[in-house]
């Protein structure tokens, strides 16, 4: 993956005029579904695995080296390379339970 | 700006979404055999379905000049029952040699399961065995990178495929790399929520270039748009990108890779 600068072909400062308010909508949405988070009913299920990989791909958003939409993909992958035996559930649900491994 | 979408379940979309996209400029349609959002309860279903996309499909497209073809199989949503599969990959055969089958797909995997990879292998076997071309479905979200690992060194562990002739669908950031490397064709799908944005795409096309890469709406029965290529054109233009790079992506790559099957033909009016 080339991070070079100059494989966009608008400056930053067009980048900046162009995509700014669209991306603070987005993080304000974030900040909006973690505030809902906190105001939600039966708060003990706060320790679920799909959180604990969200928060992770926070720290990720705040790093300053590129390559942050890989890194967060990652977060949320299942890291394992062996097949499953069999079908646990039809549909993937978005985060690995890392945790889980290491409650084992 | 004329386009061809490699990737859309027509029969899960009405009449309207074909008038919007032959408004938009679609020329061509070619619809993967996929998962109904329920599983079929025989193999008697998919020879109805099967009808329906060889019959029926393309004589709803034609009504808007728009080219249709498909692709055949068995889903890998349904690939775990081992016995259905065998059931539905002996019917296929009797209608690879219509007019409008490109070949077999959308075949891959869906949880990663070891009975999914069986009937996988089997329908890559198929492929071969009947010279056909190749459209790959990878898992969705935290299964996508283990699943596209796993379905890419099958795919090399087997001397008789040509990486060429295989497009390897619904990558993101974390799988591109490993598709283009090995040779294969790559599909970015342009799906709400699940797979990637306009936005995204035409970042990744910047850092991988345009060479082997097509966009896909993958429209279905779950939120989707089967305008999505016009949206996507419209994102590389607001970036300034030529039309003569945006008309590679959603026009000549997919002519380039679909013409290895010689069954493959634009409407007669643009040639
Ligand atoms: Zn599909």
């Amino acid at each position: 993956m080339d991070f070079q600068p100059g494989t966009c072909p608008m400056t930053v400062q067009q980048l900046m005029d162009e995509y700014f308010i669209e991306n603070r909508a987005k993080l304000l949405d974030i900040a909006a579904f973690l505030d809902r988070l906190d105001r939600g009913m039966n708060q003990s299920s706060s320790g679920d695995f799909r959180l604990k990989a969200f928060r992770e791909a926070l720290q990720v958003l705040c790093s300053k080296k590129p390559g942050r939409v890989k890194q967060i993909q990652m977060v949320f992958s299942d890291p394992t390379e062996e097949p499953l035996e069999k079908l646990d559930q039809k549909s993937a649900c978005g985060a690995y339970d890392r945790w889980k491994l290491e409650e084992q | 700006m004329e386009y061809i979408e490699m990737h859309t379940h027509m029969v899960s979309r009405t009449t309207d979404d074909y008038y919007q996209m032959a408004l938009t400029g679609c020329v061509a349609i070619t619809e993967p055999a996929f998962w109904a959002g329920f599983d079929r309860t025989s193999a008697d279903g998919f020879d109805t379905y099967f009808q329906q996309l060889t019959e029926y499909e393309p004589k709803r497209a034609a009504k808007y000049g728009i080219q249709y073809y498909t692709w055949l199989c068995l889903n890998p949503k349904e690939g775990e029952d081992r016995n259905l599969a065998q059931e539905v990959l002996w019917r296929i055969p009797k209608y690879l040699d219509h007019p409008t089958v490109l070949g077999i797909g959308e075949i891959g995997l869906n949880r990663v399961t070891r009975n999914e990879l069986k009937t996988f292998e089997e329908h890559v076997a198929l492929a071969i065995q009947h010279n056909q071309l190749i459209l790959i479905h990878t898992p969705h979200l935290e299964d996508k990178y283990k699943g596209t690992a796993i379905i890419v060194d099958t795919l090399l562990s087997d001397a008789r495929i040509d990486p060429q002739r295989v497009l390897i669908d619904h990558a993101e950031e974390h799988t591109i790399g490993m598709n283009l490397e090995k040779g294969f064709w790559t599909g970015i799908t342009l799906y709400p929520q699940t797979k990637a944005s306009p936005q995204r795409a035409a970042d990744m096309i910047e850092m991988y270039g345009p060479e082997r890469i097509c966009v896909n709406s993958a429209s279905d029965w779950g939120p989707s748009t089967p305008v999505a290529i016009p949206q996507f054109v419209m994102e590389m233009r607001r970036r300034g990108h030529s039309d003569d790079l945006i008309r590679k992506i959603v026009y000549e790559n997919p002519i380039e890779f679909l013409s290895q099957s010689p069954k493959f033909q634009l409407p007669r009016r643009i040639r």
